[in-house]
């Protein structure tokens, strides 16, 4: 059944308007002066869109809409106001997450609406149902165990089991052939509920062997998968706006994606396809004559010292940071070194966190002025004129091998260059490394001092301690 | 393949490529931003999930439709909203610094 063929030519002006107000609020997100704007556009773009389809003549129940809206906006605007900066990444997931779901779930319903009816449906729609169905369950599940992840209600860490390859493909192939199966018995209810089924085991398992360091490509790439969910499910009720807006983010998100993958030097399919806990065992044995190396660990008080005279100093945030949420500590930290005199810049590496942004969010939201954030290209010449380089709970982005070790997996991973600064403060939990498993040479290089802590608790030392100078 | 699915391909791909174009060269800084606020965007599935609750079908069909519109509206004000959140944010800082 066609339902746009009902729609009244004013609804589909609305429609018509709301396209418009979409690609001009997504033009303005892409520039600071305008961002908050361009988001209140696109806002009252889905608002006309939605009153207008409400005005449809076909719409009739309306009590059951109503109390679904209801619901929706109340969670969705409570979860937005209780989340905080640091869990940002895991909302984008979960949100990317429902998106999907809701496509599906449209898919699946718009297959039963046409089970009772004498007409077969064209092939077309068959092979709509099928795509709507198999992206939209990829995104659905791929997007929950990336909010799993990132939220540690699982681990984060590559989780790879024997036989997995061999085990996907075999999945995506009786996927396949069920597809086949299903575009010549369309009515078919258990083999369309198979299909559905397949395309959510498939997210699962397309996300679990995802380790933590390569989740701001696939929050990325789900984002994408989340727009293209939607505009499958616009192809089977051959809706436009859905067609448009999904497209509209499906390249968004691939655009992230690339600047992702350009930010750790990889390739996509390598980061879905080739997970690091492969090559982490076989960099254990290569280090070994790093073993009998000792880094140098410091007291809180040493390093406020260090911190307080000197000149220059960049501070290096990484993951620790959003874990310990110790961004307003930092701040505090740079306020107390400004108070001394000393010049203070941030240095955000862009895949820096979980998500594509997360360091410069959680720098906003604990009001760091946005002129001291210096991107990776622009702060990488001025290292060799910085006195003091303060990592807080990076790892692998800071990791010289990443220049030098051709071995290395993370070689060619463009990096800061904070072994180029005079001293180098490493603020860490302990030895371990970082989410590519890979040993840092930088810690054990003599001008290099370690500074072992949460960083909330030990920045607050610093603080403390700089305060008495 | 019908002509109303090749106007579709067309739509589909013209879309994809002014998206494309449109949010080319984003700072680093709006990254964030710019994924939830166009993860709000693919919330259209509302749109979607409206139709299909609100068109006349049995039971199942409305209660599917119904969940759907839940979910795509929590992406929708959720997204929304917690974007504005981050911007203002930002704004904030903006004008102190200035």
């Amino acid at each position: 059944m066609d339902i746009s063929g009902f729609i009244p030519t004013g609804i589909e002006i609305s429609y018509l308007v709301a396209t418009a107000l979409f690609f001009i609020g997504l033009k303005y997100l892409g520039s600071p002066a305008t961002a908050r704007q361009g988001n209140t556009i696109a806002a009252v773009g889905m608002l006309l869109a939605v009153v207008g389809t409400l005005l449809n003549a076909g719409v009739v129940n309306y009590s059951a809409i109503f109390l679904s809206i209801a619901i929706g906006t109340a969670i969705g605007a409570i979860g937005a106001y209780k989340v905080s900066m640091t869990e940002m990444p895991q909302m984008v997931g979960l949100l990317n997450g429902l998106g999907g779901g809701a496509s599906t779930l449209i898919a699946v319903a718009e297959f039963l609406r046409g089970l009772p009816a004498a007409e077969v449906p064209s092939i077309d729609s068959r092979v709509t149902l099928i795509l709507s169905i198999l992206i939209g369950g990829i995104t659905l599940t791929g997007s929950l165990i990336a909010f799993a992840k990132l939220q540690e209600l699982m681990s984060g860490s590559p989780i790879t089991f024997p036989l997995q390859q061999p085990v996907n493909i075999l999945l995506f192939a009786s996927f396949v052939v069920g597809s086949g199966y299903f575009l010549n018995a369309p009515k078919d209810e258990a083999i369309f509920l198979g299909l559905t089924a397949i395309a959510l085991i498939l997210g699962v398992l397309f996300v679990l062997p995802i380790g933590g360091a390569d989740m701001p490509v696939v929050v990325s790439l789900l984002n994408s998968f989340s727009g293209i969910a939607a505009a499958a499910a616009g192809f089977v009720l051959m809706n436009n706006i859905l067609i448009i807006a999904g497209a509209l983010v499906g390249a968004s998100g691939i655009i992230l994606t690339q600047i992702m993958c350009k930010g750790m030097n990889r390739s996509l399919s390598s980061v879905l396809f080739g997970a690091f806990g492969g090559v982490k065992s076989g960099k254990g044995g290569a280090g070994g004559k790093q073993e009998d190396r000792t880094a140098r660990s410091v007291d809180a008080e040493e390093c406020a010292m260090m911190l307080g005279y000197a000149q220059s100093v960049v501070i290096v945030p990484g993951y620790g940071m959003a874990v310990a949420q110790a961004q307003h500590s930092v701040r505090e930290l740079a306020d107390q070194l400004d108070r001394l005199g000393v010049d203070v810049k941030y240095a955000i590496h862009p895949v820096a966190g979980r998500m594509p942004g997360h360091m410069n969010v959680l720098l906003a939201e604990a009001n760091v002025p946005y002129p001291q954030l210096y991107d990776m290209d622009d702060i990488n010449t001025q290292f060799d004129r910085v006195d003091v380089a303060l990592v807080i709970g990076a790892n692998d982005v800071v990791n010289p091998a990443a220049r030098s070790d051709s071995n290395s997996p993370i070689f060619g991973m463009p990096i800061l260059d904070v072994d180029k600064a005079k001293h180098t403060i490493i603020i860490k939990r302990g030895m371990s490394t970082g989410f590519a498993g890979v040993e840092n040479e930088l810690f054990y290089l003599d001008k290099t001092m370690m500074l072992f802590g949460s960083a909330k608790d030990v920045v607050g030392k610093l603080v403390s301690e700089i305060k008495q100078l | 393949m019908s002509s109303t699915l090749i106007a579709a391909l067309f739509v589909f791909l013209l879309a994809t490529l002014a998206g494309a174009e449109v949010i080319n060269k984003v700072p680093p800084t709006l990254h964030t931003p710019l994924m939830s606020g166009s993860n709000a965007i693919s919330g259209i599935a509302v749109i979607g999930a409206l139709l299909v609750a609100g068109n006349p079908g049995d039971n199942l069909i409305t209660i599917l439709g119904s969940i759907a519109i839940v979910l795509a509206t929590i992406n929708v004000v959720g997204g929304f909203l917690v974007t504005d959140r981050m911007l203002q944010m930002f704004k904030k800082k903006e004008t102190k610094v200035s």
